[in-house]
């Protein structure tokens, strides 16, 4: 992961910032230029609650070489209060466990790191509500 | 626009070849092709691939392939659409024919997969960088999350998912091209490793080589090159949001329904009328959303009609009668070629023991990344 | 004169026993717990790091100081597991809290004594007037070599505090370090696993600076043992901080709510940290508390609290030490310990 590209992301990987559309409403995760529904760009600042539930899932048994040691891992698209859905992990619980509607949080955690020498990258997953 | 025809194709055997070169596999393909038209000379090549760059370590495939053809001069350029590379070629080549710009084109699709690059990464590059590859998501992830949210919806089960699988495989067992040619049942895939759930290995296409190539010319040229034209009455092409989690649903691939119904508008005709198809089944849960999304099984129903017997030789509307990607190969930018050439075949009554008897119209649906683009064509037998 | 106004801390789920490791190794595991009062530690997950930690431990402190992120002029990571060698923890904290981008960063190291160091730090500045609110942060994910004493205590976990005037949960009441010049554990750059020496480590190191901290500490505040209602110390194994305490004369009631080693493990620089934590998170106005740090090579640093009426009415705002500790936990064999502390050679 080349370094500007990683740092680019952190608004949106670290504080969860995200626009919702003055002309529309739409809620865009990560923020964008152009509204995808009513093609606007005046958007206000918002960041996303650090909750939501899942919709969809999958748990990952043949990862990608990054994620080798750990496999299996669940990823599900979490939605949160804003309406906003993201792509990210359920980490902390029996992956097989995550089902549409589990109640999740979002927290902080290192997601993928480029070897041994390389960048940390980090962002949020999902851990389950008690 | 003018009336546009196919006129002969060639293809390579789908596989891990490893004797042949990205370079080797479309020379192959594109030789076959130019000697069934008796042609020595074209006007210009698409070439639809996914990444030669990534694969291995190769861009700039236009003018590389037209000088391995030796038609260095020509114009050639490489169409990308990601899995659907293939079928954008051909579109690209329909266009050229159709708007009177070019009388004679090569359309083609290749890709070399087995070099050692690292295919998974690679794959994933066809899904939204930043947003999903980035948290650990691979494309068998992407259409596992997709199969979770259909099944949820309409009640399917990983058995009903298997059996496309076990159909494409038995037609595939009787294409002397297909990667694969035996036969599998039901217990062998829902005993195969698990990928991501609940997609197991043998729901899903392999990695393989492999290129494939037809010509295209106006309608009222054919007959220079073949007394059998197959006639490409319609062309559709649509984009989704590229991300699943920008997708109003899941289990619905919007960019399938679009572009079937603007082939479907510039053809004149109703899903009704489809006697054969040919629909990117890169994962079993594809063909089953595709199926719907084509108007070729109602909503909610695409999980039964392989089980049912509906979508196999025989049934009302045989789907992949080549074996489709899973039994046939999945050497990414050739699929949408490979897949004209077989519906070229049936409106030709070639098809041997895949013949679907009296077929006069077929359509192919090639789709890129987790459902993002699709491109689909409809022909016509002359 | 400042105090605290908000802490948190995190531990990860993740344990492994005592007797785990010590099968591992082909060693008595009942005498291994007997010996160091140790039953399992926390173990991160593989996404888990110092950074992580300290955000989750943050966060609670930021809920229950209730104050605007972005006044926080300074934030400093106390770690001996910081994840770069060279990049600090703290700008990545900051960032996510939305802390930065003004304020001061450091990262701090001193072996265990990392996090009170930072603490240290933080408080002076608010009380130079420099900065409104100054946070500090222990958090570690220490390792232990492979069929080493350390192996069986070294574990994961952490505590943040802000600092400020208005609003304090704690008054500050009294300071105190003393350090010396002792090589009893260190590691060096570019090795992986840390060393120590041995029996060392215990009364010229670690009872040697505990003690003459925290009797200087209580001569300093004209305060005996008995006028506190909590200590904590530094929790290298379970026995150390007992054997400290009962020698200035605290008893077990005193130590037992912050002696939270033997199911935790030795967080390093979160050690007497989160033990402060679980304090905090049951402590009545006016109650004294006691704190002795300690850092090999070496150091301790000791503090005297007192707790605020305002304590009970915030500390609800934030998950406690024992949410945190009674929570579901997985527990791993020491295959799945080797992968998850990267112990295990890879063909990288």
């Amino acid at each position: 992961m080349p370094s500007p590209r990683y740092w680019r992301e952190v608004p949106s990987r670290y504080r969860l910032e995200a626009v919702r559309c003055r002309g529309c409403g739409k809620v865009s995760f990560p923020a964008r230029r152009i509204c995808p529904k009513c093609r606007g760009q005046d958007f206000e600042q918002i960041a996303l609650s650090r909750r939501g539930n899942v919709v969809t899932s999958t748990v990952i048994h043949v990862p990608p070489d990054e994620f080798l040691n750990e496999a299996p891992y669940a990823v599900a698209l979490v939605e949160t209060p804003e309406g906003a859905r993201l792509m990210t992990q359920v980490v902390d619980c029996d992956p097989d466990t995550v089902l549409p509607g589990m109640e999740v949080t979002l927290e902080f955690r290192l997601i993928r790191k480029e070897g041994h020498g390389g960048i940390r990258c980090y962002g949020h997953k999902g851990v389950p509500v008690a | 626009m003018r009336e546009v025809a196919v006129v002969a194709a060639g293809m390579t055997r789908f596989g891990e070849l490893w004797e042949s070169s990205l370079r080797d596999l479309f020379a192959e393909a594109a030789a076959e092709a130019l000697h069934n038209a008796n042609a020595d000379h074209v006007d210009d090549i698409f070439i639809g691939n996914m990444s030669g760059g990534q694969f291995v370590g190769q861009e700039h495939l236009g003018p590389l392939m037209a000088d391995q053809l030796g038609m260095s001069g020509v114009s050639a350029t490489r169409v990308e659409s990601a899995c659907a590379s293939g079928g954008a070629a051909l579109r690209q080549g329909f266009m050229a024919v159709a708007s009177g710009m070019s009388d004679l084109v090569l359309a083609t699709g290749v890709e070399k997969m087995t070099d050692g690059a690292d295919v998974t990464n690679v794959l994933a590059s066809a899904a939204d960088q930043e947003n999903e590859v980035y948290h650990g998501i691979t494309f068998p992830g992407l259409y596992a999350m997709i199969a979770r949210a259909y099944m949820e919806a309409h009640g399917a089960t990983e058995e009903d998912l298997a059996w496309v699988a076990v159909k494409n495989h038995r037609h595939g067992a009787m294409n002397p091209k297909a990667q694969f040619r035996r036969e599998i049942d039901v217990d062998d895939v829902l005993r195969s490793t698990m990928v991501a759930s609940p997609l197991r290995m043998l729901h899903c296409s392999p990695v393989s080589d492999g290129a494939a190539a037809v010509l295209l010319c106006p309608l009222d040229q054919a007959a220079k090159y073949t007394d059998k034209p197959v006639k490409i009455i319609g062309s559709g092409m649509a984009t989704g949001p590229m991300a699943l989690a920008d997708r109003d649903d899941p289990a619905v691939l919007d960019s399938v329904a679009k572009s079937a119904a603007r082939a479907y508008e510039m053809a004149g005709v109703s899903p009704e009328s489809v006697q054969v198809a040919e629909v990117h089944d890169c994962f079993s849960i594809a063909e089953v959303c595709c199926i719907e999304a084509l108007g070729l099984a109602c909503a909610g129903e695409g999980g039964q009609a392989a089980r049912g017997g509906v979508t196999a030789l025989g049934g009302r509307i045989p789907v992949n009668t080549s074996g489709g990607l899973k039994s046939k190969g999945h050497p990414v930018g050739a699929t949408g070629v490979a897949q004209a050439i077989e519906i070229f075949e049936q409106l030709r009554g070639e098809a041997g023991d895949r013949q679907v008897d009296g077929a006069r119209v077929g359509l192919t649906q090639n789709m890129g990344g987790s459902g993002a683009s699709s491109v689909v064509h409809i022909f016509e037998g002359v | 004169m400042a105090g605290i106004v908000g802490y948190g801390a995190y531990i990860p789920r993740n344990r492994i026993k005592t007797e785990e490791i010590a099968r591992q190794w082909g060693k008595d595991p009942e005498a291994i717990s007997r010996g160091l009062l140790l039953r399992e530690k926390s173990v991160p997950g593989l996404d888990e790091d110092t950074i992580t930690i300290s955000v989750s431990a943050a966060r609670g402190a930021l809920d229950r100081a209730g104050i605007d992120p972005s006044k926080i002029g300074a934030l400093y990571v106390g770690s001996e597991s910081h994840p770069y060698a060279v990049k600090p923890s703290g700008t990545i904290v900051s960032e996510v809290l939305g802390i930065a981008p003004e304020v001061h960063i450091a990262d701090f190291e001193f072996a265990c004594k990392a996090g009170t160091e930072a603490m240290f730090v933080a408080l002076g500045l608010v009380e130079s007037g420099r900065v409104e609110y100054a946070m500090g942060i222990g958090a570690d994910t220490s390792q232990g070599a492979p069929n080493d004493a350390l192996e069986f205590s070294a574990s994961a976990g952490g505590a943040a505090f802000i600092f400020g005037e208005p609003n304090q949960l704690v008054e500050v009441v009294d300071t105190y370090s003393y350090t010396s010049d002792t090589p009893d554990f260190w590691r060096r750059e570019g090795e992986f696993y840390p060393r120590h020496g041995g029996r060392f480590t215990g009364e010229p190191a670690y009872f040697k600076h505990v003690l003459s901290a925290s009797r200087e500490m209580l001569r300093k505040t004209g305060l005996k043992a008995s006028d506190f209602r909590f200590a904590v110390f530094h929790m290298p194994n379970g026995k150390f901080p007992l054997s400290a305490g009962k020698q200035l004369g605290f008893t077990k009631e005193q130590l037992e709510v912050g002696w939270l080693v033997p199911t935790m493990g030795n967080t390093y620089s979160g050690s007497s940290p989160t033990g402060l934590a679980a304090v905090l998170d049951v402590a009545d106005p006016d109650d004294l508390i006691f704190m002795t740090s300690f850092g090999s090579g070496a150091a301790s640093d000791s503090f005297v609290f007192k707790a605020t009426d305002l304590l009970p009415e915030r500390r609800g705002l934030a998950r406690t030490v024992r949410e945190l500790m009674d929570r579901p936990k997985r527990y791993l064999t020491y295959g799945e310990y080797a992968k998850y502390r990267e112990k295990i050679i890879l063909n990288a």
